[in-house]
């Protein structure tokens, strides 16, 4: 291929790219500010709407994230116990789980879950309310799409998330402990008790302020790609599957990036 | 009511709409009709603020929109009510639910209140009792009919129809333009209606406009538009096609080959 044409080509996808990128933190702005100027301009976010979204975002996906935590936690006991025998450490495994668990593993895995889950149904809701002039009925209302259907879920997001990893971290040290008590014979006491001692609370602060972010990058990843939705049911389509794997990449370049300043 | 000077509009280079005189008195029935892409449907939605002109003065229910604060005009829809040509309806919410949306927003009626606000409205359109459906167990007709009970459930003064006969059987139709007239008649509602169906236009409007290519080419009345000369009108009226065959077989083969 013409190396002239790959590199027009690479320039208009980063344009696009800073454009979407602008209009992400337009929307991100609104939002906010809704929130707060929104009584003043009889435009209150509805706490009816706010707590649709927390059952929706959160509550319906406690079943999911306990089982999915449960089986990570198990699984890092098994390839801790299986590496340390070389040393025969095996007993300091709680040390590699509880670190593991609270510092990266709950926040990612609930990440990337709320990603799939929320990220895609934010896309495709929106996107097919574009489609069909919902957006345009809302405006001409005197509905501010955005404070309608953004906000809500921003507040959702910033609430839940955090709370589910919070759920997430002693999912996983749950299931941690389930492998460790039966393979080293540990009691169920001596391993809490040494999560407790290994554990310090800012290990649990750097995790929940991972998944503050995180709220933030799925919420306007999902919203972002659903207004700028075009072509019907297929660009719909489209916009759903964009907006999960974007909001993945995102959550994983946004945690590395953490973790390595956090623990410098 | 409203009042549209000298409005030009583009979407991207394409100029749409040039230098359009507009104005649209209180208690009439104004028709806007054109071929497909005369902007008709642009049209529309800069008056229902959806777009913004290039440049052109409009002003609606005393509001200069050209100049208004963002307030302003927010206040402006509690006096409008829209019909959409496929009702846009939110899917996630029952028949009673979309209707309610208005009043939700700009009153502080109880739900008791509403609730029998909303079966009045559906009366008006004949779905009494249809409440609880959702949009998609709706037919074509009903969805039409439910779009123009959410355009007036706050009784607005100004009301905006796009294609309401579209996809709808004659009879349907032909009560669809019933309604109309009895709501104008009841409500002194003044109402702005885009539509392709010559049969609905005559009936029902008071004054026809045409567009072509983003221009006004006639501006009258139901007796004048049948005499008119303007070429582009007559052929709306009389459904004549423009002349496709000139029987020359070679260009068309040759057409297809490449």
């Amino acid at each position: 291929m013409n190396p002239l044409l790959a590199i027009e080509q690479l320039g208009r996808t980063i344009v696009k790219g800073i454009e979407e990128f602008g209009y992400a933190a337009l929307l991100l702005l609104e939002s906010i500010f809704w929130i707060f100027a929104g009584p003043f301009k009889r435009q209150s976010v509805k706490l009816s709407a706010v707590f649709s979204q927390v059952m929706q975002i959160g509550v319906a996906a406690v079943p999911i994230i306990t089982i999915l935590s449960l089986a990570v936690g198990m699984m890092l006991a098994i390839q801790g116990i299986h590496t340390l025998k070389v040393f025969g450490a095996e007993a300091q495994v709680v040390l590699g789980i509880a670190l593991s668990v609270v510092r990266e593993f709950g926040p990612l895995i609930t990440g990337i879950l709320v990603a799939g889950r929320t990220g895609s149904a934010l896309a495709a809701r929106i996107g097919t309310m574009r489609v069909s002039q919902e957006v345009d009925a809302l405006r001409v209302m005197g509905i501010n799409p955005v404070r309608f259907l953004v906000s809500p879920v921003l507040i959702a997001m910033l609430i839940m998330l955090p709370a589910l990893t919070f759920l997430s971290d002693l999912a996983g040290l749950l299931g941690g402990a389930l492998y460790c008590v039966t393979e080293l014979g540990l009691s169920f006491n001596a391993y809490i008790d040494a999560c407790y001692s290994v554990l310090e609370t800012g290990d649990l602060i750097q995790g929940l302020v991972k998944s503050v972010v995180f709220a933030i990058i799925i919420t306007l990843v999902g919203v972002t790609n659903g207004f700028l939705v075009t072509g019907g049911a297929e660009g719909v389509g489209r916009s759903t599957t964009r907006s999960v794997v974007l909001a993945i990449s995102f959550i994983v370049l946004a945690d590395m990036i953490f973790t390595y300043f956090m623990n410098r | 009511m409203i009042q549209i000077r000298d409005l030009v509009t583009h979407y991207g280079k394409r100029k749409i709409l040039d230098g359009l005189n507009l104005t649209v008195y209180q208690g009439e029935i104004v028709v806007i009709m054109g071929g497909s892409g005369s902007g008709k449907s642009t049209l529309l939605n800069h008056m229902l603020g959806l777009l913004t002109a290039t440049s052109g003065e409009m002003e609606l229910l005393g509001v200069d929109f050209t100049h208004a604060s963002n307030d302003e005009k927010q206040g402006l829809h509690r006096h409008m009510g829209v019909a959409f040509q496929s009702g846009a309806l939110f899917s996630s919410m029952s028949v009673g639910e979309n209707i309610q949306m208005p009043m939700r927003e700009h009153t502080n009626l109880r739900q008791s209140t509403m609730d029998i606000l909303t079966q009045m409205k559906l009366e008006i359109v004949k779905l009494g009792g249809f409440e609880n459906l959702m949009p998609s167990e709706l037919s074509g007709g009903m969805i039409k009919r439910t779009a123009l009970a959410r355009a007036i459930a706050l009784d607005p003064e100004l009301l905006f129809f796009d294609e309401p006969s579209a996809g709808l059987d004659p009879i349907v139709a032909a009560e669809l333009d019933e309604l109309i007239l009895r709501l104008r008649k009841a409500f002194h509602m003044t109402m702005v209606i885009v539509t392709h169906e010559l049969d609905s236009a005559f009936r029902i409007a008071d004054r026809i406009v045409v567009l072509d290519k983003g221009q006004m080419v006639f501006d009258g009345n139901v007796e004048e538009i049948k005499q008119s000369t303007n070429e582009m009108v007559v052929a709306l009226i009389n459904r004549k096609t423009e002349e496709q065959d000139d029987g020359d077989t070679d260009a068309f083969l040759e057409r297809l080959m490449n």
